[in-house]
C-alpha cells in the first residue's frame, strides 16, 4: 500500500507538536511558572533556546506546554462531539423521517445557530473563563457536526443488502446501527475527526486570545499572542513563534485529514488515478 | 436595443423564480419562515435559561454591600428583575420585538442604543470581509478548476491550505506590523466613526476585514474549485462542448449555476463565522463593536447586554440561513418542489 504524501507530511508536522506536548508533561527546559524578571525579553541563547517573554519565562517551555493545552482541549472537544453526536446521528438515520429524526435534526440546526465563540461567551458569563469551559464550548459545537455526518453516511448504508439480511435475521435497529452501520462509517468519522481537531486548535487559540480559554499561569498559544500584542513591534519573536506553532499544528492536521480521506476512500482514490 | 435587454433580463428572472408558476416558491418560503420563527423561539428560550442560571443578583451587585433591602428591591423593580420566570421571559421577548432590549445595568442607557451604535462597526466589518472573501475566492477557485492538475492549481491549493491554517487574529497582528507600522498605509486600530465620511471609516476597517477574509476566502476557493470540477464531469457539459462551446463558455453558461449550490451554502455559513470572528478581530484593532460590548458586559456582570447581543448574533445567523435557503430555491428549482 502506498501512503499518500499529504498524510506522511501532515503526520510528521503534527507529530512534532504531539511529542512536544507529551514531553512537556514530564519535562520542560524551564518551569513555565518560573518568572525571571531580570532576564525578561532576552534573545535566544543564554540558557534560553528561544529567549524569554515579558515576564522572563522561557519561550520554548511555554510553547511546549501551550501545545499540551491546545491539543488536550481540541482532542477532548472532538471526543465530546463523537460520543454524543454519532449516537444521535445513527438513531436519526435508523428512524428516518420519524419524530426522533425530526427532533434531532432540528436540535442540530439550533446548535448550529450558536457559533462556538458565542457558546463560549454564554458559558463564560455563567461559570467564568477556564480551559474546561473552552472544551465544553468547542465540544457542544462539534456535536451537530458529527450527528450530521454520521446521519448522512448511515442513510447511504441502510438500503444495502447486508442490512436487509440483518433485519431479516431479527436484529433491532439499535443493534444494526452499532454492529453494521458504525464500522462502515468509521472511515468518514476519522476524517471528520481530524478536521474538527484542527478547527478545535484554532478555536482554542481564539478563545484564549480573548481571555475566554485557559487562564494564567496555564500556558496557551492564544494567551501568549494576547500577551505579546503590546511588545510585538519591538519583539516580533514573541508573537511569531506561538503563531507559527498554531499554523504548523493546524496545517499538519489538515494535511493528515486530506491524506486519510484519500487513503480510506477507495472510490475517491481510484477516481484520482 | 435597451428594451430587448430588459425583456431578456425579465425572462431570465422569470425563469429563475419558477417559470410561469410562483406558487411553489411562496409555499417553500412560508414553510422556511415558520421554521425560522421556531428556531428563534427555541434560541431565545436557551439563552434566557442559561442567563437565568447565573448566580448573583445584579441589583445588589450594583449597589454594593451596604445597600438596604428596600433600595435593592426598588432597583430590581426598576431593572425588570422582579416577577416570575415566565413574566420576565415574556417581557424580554416582547420588548425585543418592539425594539426595547431593556436597560443596561452599568451604562444606565437602553441596550438598544448601545447595540445600535456598535452594530454600525461590526456589521459593516462582517459584510466587508464577506465581500472581500467572495470577490477573491470565486475567480481563484475558477482559475484552479480550469487549470486543474497543473502547477497553477497546485500553487493555489497549497496557498489555500496555508490560508485555512492561519488564525485570523494572528494574521491581523502581522498586517498591523506590516501595513500600519512599518509602512503606515492603514491605521493600526480604532474607528473614526461614519460621521467623518466613508473614506476614513473604510480605511479603518480594511485591515480587520482583510484579516477576517483570508481564511474564509481559502475555504471558499477550495469549495468553488471542487464544485466546478464536479460539474465539469457532467454529461450536459460534454454535450455543450460537443455543440462547439469552448470550456470557458460551457462553464459560464451551464456549469456556474450548478456549482453555485455548495458555494452558496458555504457563503451563508461563513457569515456567521465572520460575525463571531469579528468579535475577536475587534480586540486586535480596538474597534468599538459588538465584541467590545459583550466582553465588557461579561466582566461587569451586565447580563442584559450579554443576553441581548448573543440573541442578536444568533438571530443574524438564523436569518442568513433562511436567506440562503431562499437563494437555493432561486438557483435550483428542484428544491422548491421538495426533494
Amino acid at each position: 500500500m502506498k501512503w499518500p504524501v499529504q498524510l506522511v507530511a501532515g503526520a510528521i508536522l503534527f507529530g512534532v507538536f504531539l511529542v512536544a506536548a507529551i514531553v512537556s508533561l514530564g519535562w520542560t527546559p524551564h518551569d513555565v511558572t518560573d518568572l525571571n524578571i531580570a532576564a525578561k525579553l532576552s534573545p535566544s541563547g543564554d540558557g534560553y533556546l528561544l529567549g524569554t517573554d515579558h515576564l522572563g519565562r522561557d519561550m520554548l517551555s511555554m510553547l511546549m506546554a501551550g501545545a499540551r493545552t491546545s491539543i488536550a482541549v481540541a482532542l477532548v472537544a472532538v471526543g465530546i462531539g463523537i460520543v454524543l453526536g454519532v449516537p444521535l446521528g445513527l438513531s436519526a438515520a435508523a428512524n428516518r423521517g420519524g419524530l426522533l429524526d425530526e427532533i434531532i435534526m432540528r436540535g442540530n440546526d439550533l446548535v448550529f445557530a450558536f457559533p462556538s465563540l458565542v457558546i463560549a461567551i454564554l458559558i463564560t458569563a455563567v461559570f467564568g473563563p477556564s480551559a474546561l469551559n473552552a472544551i465544553i464550548a468547542i465540544g457542544i459545537f462539534n456535536i451537530p457536526v458529527f450527528a450530521r455526518v454520521s446521519r448522512g453516511a448511515a442513510l447511504t448504508i441502510w438500503p444495502r443488502e447486508f442490512i436487509m439480511a440483518a433485519r431479516v435475521a431479527g436484529k433491532g435497529r439499535a443493534l444494526i446501527s452499532a454492529e453494521h452501520i458504525l464500522p462502515n462509517i468509521a472511515n468518514l468519522l476519522v476524517v471528520q475527526g481530524t478536521i474538527q481537531f484542527s478547527m478545535g486548535i484554532l478555536a482554542e487559540a481564539g478563545l484564549s486570545y480573548v481571555g475566554l480559554g485557559a487562564q494564567p499561569p496555564t500556558p496557551s498559544w492564544g494567551r501568549m499572542l494576547a500577551d505579546a500584542q503590546t511588545f510585538f513591534y519591538a519583539y516580533p519573536r514573541l508573537a511569531i513563534l506561538p503563531g507559527l506553532c498554531i499554523v504548523m499544528t493546524v496545517l499538519g492536521l489538515n494535511l493528515m485529514g486530506d491524506g486519510l480521506r484519500d487513503l480510506l476512500d477507495p472510490r475517491l482514490r481510484r477516481a484520482m488515478k | 436595443m435597451p428594451s430587448r435587454m430588459a425583456s431578456r433580463d425579465a425572462s431570465l428572472w422569470h425563469r429563475a423564480v419558477g417559470g410561469t408558476n410562483v406558487r411553489p416558491m411562496i409555499h417553500y418560503a412560508a414553510t422556511r419562515l415558520i421554521s425560522l420563527a421556531l428556531s428563534l423561539l427555541a434560541a431565545s428560550l436557551v439563552i434566557f435559561a442559561v442567563v437565568e442560571v447565573i448566580p448573583g443578583d445584579p441589583a445588589s451587585f450594583m449597589l454594593g454591600l451596604n445597600a438596604s433591602e428596600d433600595t435593592v428591591a426598588a432597583l430590581r423593580d426598576d431593572l425588570g428583575l422582579s416577577g416570575g420566570l415566565l413574566e420576565r421571559y415574556v417581557a424580554w421577548v416582547g420588548g425585543m420585538l418592539t425594539g426595547d432590549f431593556g436597560t443596561s445595568y452599568t451604562y444606565r442607557v437602553p441596550v438598544s442604543e448601545l447595540v445600535a451604535a456598535r452594530l454600525w462597526v461590526s456589521l459593516p466589518l462582517a459584510l466587508y470581509a464577506l465581500a472581500l472573501s467572495t470577490v477573491i475566492a470565486l475567480p481563484v477557485g475558477m482559475l484552479a478548476a480550469a487549470r486543474r492538475g497543473r502547477p497553477t492549481d497546485y500553487g493555489i491549493m497549497g496557498a489555500t491550505q496555508l490560508g485555512i491554517a492561519v488564525p485570523n487574529f494572528w494574521f491581523a497582528m502581522l498586517l498591523v506590523v506590516l501595513l500600519a507600522i512599518t509602512w503606515p498605509i492603514f491605521p493600526s486600530g480604532g474607528f473614526p466613526g461614519w460621521d467623518g465620511g466613508i473614506g476614513p471609516a473604510l480605511r479603518a476597517l480594511t485591515l480587520p476585514a482583510v484579516a477576517l477574509a483570508l481564511p474564509q476566502a481559502s475555504i471558499l476557493a477550495r469549495v468553488m474549485r471542487s464544485a466546478l470540477i464536479e460539474t465539469l464531469n457532467q454529461d450536459y457539459i460534454r454535450t455543450a462542448r460537443a455543440k462547439g462551446l469552448t470550456e470557458g463558455q460551457a462553464i459560464r453558461r451551464h456549469g456556474m449555476r450548478n456549482a453555485m449550490i455548495p458555494v452558496l451554502t458555504i457563503i451563508g455559513m461563513q457569515f456567521s463565522f465572520l460575525l463571531a470572528g469579528a468579535i475577536i478581530i475587534e480586540k486586535v484593532f480596538f474597534l468599538p463593536g459588538l465584541g467590545l460590548l459583550i466582553f465588557q458586559g461579561i466582566t461587569q456582570r451586565d447580563l442584559i447586554v450579554v443576553e441581548s447581543v448573543v440573541m442578536l448574533l444568533v438571530f443574524a445567523v438564523i436569518l442568513v440561513t433562511f436567506l440562503v435557503d431562499l437563494a437555493y430555491a432561486l438557483v435550483d428549482p428542484r428544491l422548491r418542489h421538495g426533494r
